[in-house]
């Protein structure tokens, strides 16, 4: 997803907040981080209630628990943060353990303001601010040793979780935690040279491996806590309908039912059923009759709604970009021009740990347990249900089983819905549990797009003009984002075409950002899901009617600012050889992109097996900046080119027929499986030191372009039509 | 609610229930064995796999009063047995996970493989594992630890 709230471009800690350092109840050191008054003053008043506020723990044991200030929820922050502060701290890794962050100002993302997971800004944004940490705390443990041993700081080294000082003369860290807390935090430090780092940019395995290989890993869904009760709640069959009647007699007839209850919705109302249990809840739920009142409310239509939008793009919307002279097509014959029309349907992100918010409300004060991307909004949402300051709810953060921004919702339904159930159960935790139908079904999808692309192409087939047009709903208006949509444009639906890397004198990019009864939602990689497929299939078309090599033709036209891409393209041709001598039936695709300041390039090695593109290889070069830990960039490459299939699986869409949602759970709306996906993935990462940008959102646009691209070369076909329900 | 005796992990438990609750809850809910996961509850993704007298089974579909005799294997118990702890090793070594939410079912589903086919073809891994559901599509990972538990296991 996108950037949200931009306070700064200043990822110092030092100007924005200040550290302190107190002894620990239970003995060692621990180091806080405080905002300092110019920050906290933007706020009511600081929290003070369960936040400890601390980033590291040196405990007397020697183990160094480092807090995580984002949701862990696949992509390897928990042990990628703890890597940077541990190098910097000298610590010694095999005692550090992660924690995930409580909501709390201090663990507000430093640029975005807001504690969430998003934008691919978990590293980029807290690379900085890890790394002073760690050596504002080394510094203290140095201090502390060199007092003892009556020498200078510079006359002491570390290594380890242990200092050394002249004369073989050795202290561990957490013997020297205690007169430590005692020293000031040093005002300026002096980071590593990247040629120093011990642990960034080493391959580190995760730490969450075992615990998520032996099940005793917990995540939100897991809790368990004391005299709980499980909730459900049946949800209108049309988006923002409500109850008219209902009759829950046969539901309350069942054992274990506590309670069977209307609600208001973010929008219209529903109806919770309350239980001992998630069995009982459920089938409570499948005998409720309700009459639903659908007076009132649009019943999108999917196929309608494709002929307006078509209707739409043939018009001229909002500009999002003129560059050059619009009138520069004019002058190209039509037989020197590609009118491409582009369909994406609705996709929900459907992580496999289905949606639930636990809480617990105990009148003046409250407690609760969300595996969130946004800790602020949704402790702000339940504060704002229960009529508390978002302080007095203690937040957890818990394990998410996946998300891919569905667990960034700037309403925060799912944490209303709860809240609103727990209140009326005072003392007793109430889990919320959304099944996997309310999810499939549940809207805040990806939302539907048609592009409308006409380009003019040059003599030496070059596009000289490029028109534009995109429909679909804008994420931001409407939610308390919408203020960062400028001059009538909404950057989320055209990111990665407005601003792409390729060089073309007349570029118009209009929008159309229609209003529709369908609540929708960042998708991993949110604009540039469709953008570049259409960028990167149209420039295929191109190098394809040039007859020039699709990664010749891309370094051709890119712009000469595009250094990032460059550097891919390069790796890329070096390392995928093998698409030269590709067997019979096989056919290479090409794509590159650049997402959230990292750029990829990509190369697939496709069959067609059984009526589905094969993908029996793919090869990524990467740009991110330092990897952090090479390890993650890896995985997160393997994954997202994964993740990215979801557009091209036959069942990959979901599709709405008189206001309803027409698929109900996975065997409907069907992700990829591992025959789906590329069967091996290599990754290879440009050599860089400059600051790390993410590596969440970037593999997904690449692939599915790549794929069509090379199911172009076995059949002739042009595939503009997403999913891709025949080949 | 009716009465049940479970073997779970080797351990005999007293369960009471409605006949018709899943296995899953029962796991679940009753025995607060969390690593076996709910993700889909019509045996579309297989996060909820166990063996049920050795066979990988979806749990989210099957009522505990078909159960009867049959013993009952799921994650917390699987590294009692030896190609249970090649998996579960072999998926740490080679850094498998990311969430983690769905790979409970995936060793379970490994393991059944591999117990049945020591030496797995890629067709037999995407065989046996076509019907398990990553969403963080951690596949090329789970293809490589199937091959490395293998060798341990052989």
């Amino acid at each position: 997803m996108r950037p949200a709230l931009k306070v700064g471009n200043d990822l110092s800690l030092n100007r924005r907040s200040f550290l302190r350092v107190t002894s620990a109840a239970a003995g060692g050191l621990l180091i806080s981080l405080y905002l300092d008054r110019s920050i906290a003053a933007q706020q009511p008043s600081p929290p003070k209630v369960f936040p400890p506020d601390a980033f590291v723990h040196i405990r007397p044991d020697g183990k160094i628990v480092i807090t995580v200030n984002r949701l862990e929820f696949g992509q390897g922050v928990q042990t990628s943060l703890p890597m940077i502060l541990a190098d910097e701290m000298d610590a010694d890794w095999s005692q550090v353990i992660g924690e995930l962050a409580p909501a709390a100002d201090v663990y507000k993302d430093p640029l975005f303001g807001i504690q969430m997971v998003g934008g691919s800004g978990s590293i980029a944004h807290s690379f900085q601010q890890y790394r002073e940490l760690g050596a504002k705390t080394r510094a203290m443990l140095v201090a502390a040793a060199a007092d003892r041993w009556q020498v200078t700081p510079d006359q002491c080294r570390t290594e380890n979780s242990v200092v050394y000082g002249p004369g073989n003369r050795s202290a561990r860290y957490a013997e020297l935690a205690d007169d430590a807390a005692r020293k000031p935090v040093p005002q300026e430090v002096k980071l590593k040279s990247p040629s120093d780092f011990r642990i960034i940019g080493k391959k580190v395995s995760r730490l969450d491996s075992r615990s998520k290989c032996d099940g005793s890993q917990k995540f939100g869904l897991d809790l368990d806590v004391p005299g709980m009760k499980v909730a459900v709640v049946a949800h209108p069959p049309v988006f923002g309908a409500g109850v008219r009647t209902l009759d829950d007699r046969e539901a309350r007839r069942l054992e274990g039912v506590r309670d069977v209850f209307q609600i208001p919705l973010a929008k219209g109302s529903g109806v919770a059923v309350v239980a001992d249990r998630f069995w009982t809840a459920k089938q409570a739920r499948d005998r409720l009759k309700i009459d639903w009142d659908l007076s009132a409310v649009e019943r999108p239509d999917t196929v309608q709604l494709l002929a307006r939008y078509k209707q739409l793009s043939t018009t001229t919307g909002t500009i999002a970009i003129n560059r050059g002279d619009a009138k520069a097509m004019d002058s190209i014959a039509p037989a020197n021009r590609i009118v491409a029309e582009y369909e994406f349907p609705y996709l929900a992100h459907t992580p496999m740990e289905p949606l639930n918010t636990t809480i617990r409300y105990d009148g003046d004060k409250a407690e609760a347990w969300v595996p969130s991307q946004f800790q602020t909004m949704d402790q702000m949402a339940i504060a704002d249900v229960l009529g508390l300051k978002p302080e007095q709810v203690t937040f957890h953060t818990e394990f998410g089983g996946g998300g891919f921004g569905r667990r960034a919702v700037t309403d925060s339904h799912v944490q209303r819905e709860a809240a609103i159930i727990a209140k009326r159960f005072r003392g007793t935790p109430i889990k919320l549990i959304w099944t996997r139908e309310d999810d499939v079904r549940g809207g805040y999808y990806r939302p539907m797009h048609l592009h409308r692309v006409e380009v003019g192409i040059d003599r030496d087939g070059i596009p000289a003009a490029w028109r534009h047009v995109i429909v679909g709903q804008s994420l931001l208006a409407g939610t308390p984002f919408a203020m960062l949509i400028k001059d009538g444009i909404d950057e989320t639906t055209v990111e990665g075409a407005k601003d792409m890397s390729y060089n073309i004198a007349n570029l118009n990019i209009s929008v159309h950002n229609p209003t529709v009864n369908v609540p929708v939602l960042w998708w991993r990689s949110v604009g540039h899901t469709h953008n570049a497929f259409v960028v990167e299939t149209l420039i295929d078309e191109l190098a394809t009617r040039a007859r020039i090599d699709p990664i010749v033709y891309r370094r051709k036209l890119l712009k000469s600012e595009a250094k990032k891409l460059q550097s891919v393209l390069d790796l890329l041709d070096a390392k995928s050889a093998w698409r030269q001598s590709l067997p019979k039936g096989r056919a290479v695709g090409i794509a590159c992109h650049e997402s959230f300041d990292t750029a990829v390039a990509c190369a697939v090695d496709v069959s067609i097996e059984n009526k589905r593109p094969r993908v029996h290889r793919a090869t990524v070069a990467v740009n991110c900046g330092l990897a952090v830990n090479p390890l993650s960039v890896e995985s997160q490459f393997q994954g997202g080119l994964g993740f990215g299939i979801t557009q091209l699986m036959a069942k990959g869409a979901i599709t709405l027929k008189d206001g309803r949602v027409e698929q109900r759970n996975f065997d409907g709306y069907t992700p990829p499986y591992i025959s789906d996906t590329p069967m091996t993935v290599d990754v290879h990462i440009v050599p860089s030191t400059d600051p790390p940008t993410g590596c969440g959102e970037p593999p997904v646009p690449v692939i599915s372009p790549a794929v069509v691209n090379a199911l172009f070369r076995l059949t002739g076909k042009r595939y503009r039509t997403l999913p891709l329900i025949t080949i | 609610m009716a009465t049940y005796q479970l073997t779970v992990n080797g351990s005999r438990k007293t369960v009471d229930v409605d006949p018709t609750t899943p296995l899953l809850w029962v796991l679940r809910e009753e025995l607060k064995l969390t690593g076996t996961k709910y993700g889909c509850g019509i045996s579309a993704c297989g996060a909820c796999t166990v063996h049920v007298a050795g066979v990988a089974t979806r749990s989210c579909v099957v009522p505990v009063s078909l159960i009867g005799e049959r013993p009952i294997v799921t994650i917390e118990g699987i590294s009692n047995d030896p190609v249970g702890r090649a998996v579960q090793n072999s998926w740490v070594e080679k850094d498998v996970v990311q969430c983690g939410y769905c790979q409970s079912g995936q060793i379970m589903s490994a393991v059944a493989l591999l117990k049945a086919t020591p030496n797995p073809s890629e067709t037999n891994i995407e065989e046996s594992m076509g019907g398990n559901l990553c969403r963080c599509a951690t596949y090329v990972r789970i293809r490589e630890a199937i091959k490395s538990a293998s060798q341990q296991v052989k």
